[in-house]
């Protein structure tokens, strides 16, 4: 058994991703508020001056779908490609794992706080207040996290053994992008289908951050439950899965 | 209780001949062809041991599966038949810069290393300069790594694991990167491991190294084990019949 300090190799991992992320680019972690601010103003010009959206406060509304989405679309394709980028770390050093793909999750984290910054920023900037219950933020993107952690483990190990496995996680994002209430409202979404979106961790996140941000409520027990349910078993489902497909990883990458 | 305990042991590759398409897949699962037909021994029926103490080298030729004797050894892939055990804290040096990354500096890498390798944050510490300071390399420590020569990378790779003080240290072949003076300053530093009777294991082509370093060694030929003992004897007995069967006759 590897017996090591968990939370160093973490941090060290986390780091390093970070540092290799940034150090060759002249603009560092500009990108991380470049990247939500452009994507912003193309959408907010669309809707707002060509499709005449009466959505209030337009920008934050959007910024609400589109850095969690951001955050988890980052995390999810980084931790499935994880071990087979990893490939030196995981055939020559013993260490845990699993620590691997949750470290590429986890490295998503400085770009999601700065861009968490951001969307609260303008959201001061343009006349809604800060309010208590954006205590709520961290226990949703913790939920998150976790759920995040079950999903890398899954698509990670799956994809040393089928190397196609990424190209449907990109796929997948794309089409989440559209599928997911981003830059629509929860409320144009048919009856029908609105009990099976709360069931989707991503769509969960973006219904939880508008309740709290734009319409200063805390969210909904029922949201917060099936978005706990979810994430606890993706992650058990995703650790049981990848102590199975593990041991013979060595052999396949 | 011995350190390290091999029992019969196998490993075994499935030849990955030809394009990895679903279809392939499916034709094999479907013709249910024997699957044994794609099986390859990297390792056959291999049984040793090492008790406190010893060391150990593996000799054979290219593709004997030496390497993967010890991956297995370093708990890196699991044995398909038979029964391993390994008692003690492990350091593998198994390739030249594994888990280093070439855009961070010596410095951070050297950190990074330390963690994988089992050190808490305090320890890594406290032991980074004398890491720094075995490694002769301080002048480009602050350098990325990817403008290290070889010699420097395989300098930083073994200063971290000489300094973790492993039960265990398993070396494949690495340290030929090296210049003499580290070279000689390396089997120092193993010979002193020793000293404190804990076990080495090494894989070389370096004979005269292998005679100094380890008493015992076992030769390994296209999987299978054909001598153990005496680190003399199978010496001897590998180089009186060096010339090994074509590959794949």
């Amino acid at each position: 058994m590897w017996k090591g300090d968990y939370v160093f190799v973490l941090r060290n991992l986390i780091l390093k991703d970070f540092r290799i992320r940034y150090r060759n680019m002249s603009l560092g972690m500009f990108w991380s508020l470049l990247n939500p601010l452009v994507m912003m103003s193309v959408l907010t010009f669309v809707f707002v001056k060509i499709f005449r959206s009466p959505t209030p406060h337009f920008p934050v509304f959007l910024l609400c779908g589109l850095v969690p989405f951001n955050f988890f679309s980052t995390a999810w394709s980084s931790s499935t490609t994880s071990l087979a980028d990893n490939a030196g770390l995981i055939k020559f050093v013993r260490i845990p794992r699993a620590i691997v793909p949750m470290s590429a999750v986890l490295a998503a984290c400085p770009h999601l706080l700065i861009q968490l910054a951001l969307l609260l920023g303008i959201a001061t900037a343009s006349g809604i207040p800060a309010n208590i219950h954006w205590a709520w933020l961290p226990v949703v993107f913790g939920m998150e996290l976790v759920f995040l952690c079950g999903l890398g483990l899954v698509f990670s190990a799956v994809n040393v053994y089928v190397r196609d496995t990424r190209y449907v996680v990109e796929s997948a994002n794309t089409v989440l992008f559209y599928l997911v209430p981003v830059f629509y409202s929860f409320s144009i979404i048919p009856q029908a289908y609105r009990e099976v979106y709360q069931y989707n961790p991503i769509a969960a996140l973006i219904l939880a951050m508008r309740e709290i941000v734009l319409e200063n409520r805390a969210p909904s027990e029922v949201l917060l439950l099936k978005l706990f349910a979810v994430s606890v078993v993706t992650a058990a489902v995703g650790w049981v899965v990848f102590q199975k497909l593990e041991k013979r990883v060595y052999d396949h990458l | 209780m011995p350190v390290i305990s091999c029992r019969n042991v196998s490993k075994i590759f499935r030849r990955h001949a030809g394009p990895q398409l679903a279809r392939e897949h499916l034709k094999a699962l479907l013709t249910r062809r024997a699957r044994r037909d794609n099986d390859f021994y990297a390792l056959r029926d291999i049984s040793f041991e090492v008790n406190e103490g010893e060391s150990l080298a593996i000799i054979g030729g290219n593709g004997a599966g030496k390497t993967t004797l010890l991956s297995l050894i370093a708990g890196l892939s699991c044995p398909d038949r038979g029964s391993l055990s390994v008692n003690g804290r492990i350091a593998a040096l198994l390739q030249l810069g594994s888990g280093f990354h070439p855009d961070l500096t010596g410095a951070e890498n050297v950190v990074i290393n330390a963690s994988l390798l089992g050190f808490s944050r305090k320890r890594t510490r406290e032991l980074f300069d004398s890491i720094v300071e075995f490694s002769g390399i301080r002048d480009f420590i602050n350098e990325p790594l990817r403008t290290y020569s070889s010699g420097m990378v395989v300098r930083l790779a073994f200063s971290v694991a000489i300094n973790v003080d492993p039960d265990i240290l398993i070396i494949d072949e690495v340290l030929a990167v090296g210049d003499l003076a580290f070279q000689e300053k390396c089997h120092e530093r193993i010979r002193a491991l020793r000293r404190a009777r804990k076990t080495f294991v090494c894989v070389s082509h370096a004979m005269p190294m292998l005679l100094q370093l380890c008493d015992h060694a076992i030769w390994l030929d296209h999987g299978e084990l054909i001598l153990s003992g005496n680190i003399q004897d199978v010496i001897d007995a590998y180089e009186g019949r060096s010339a090994p069967r074509p590959p794949g006759g």
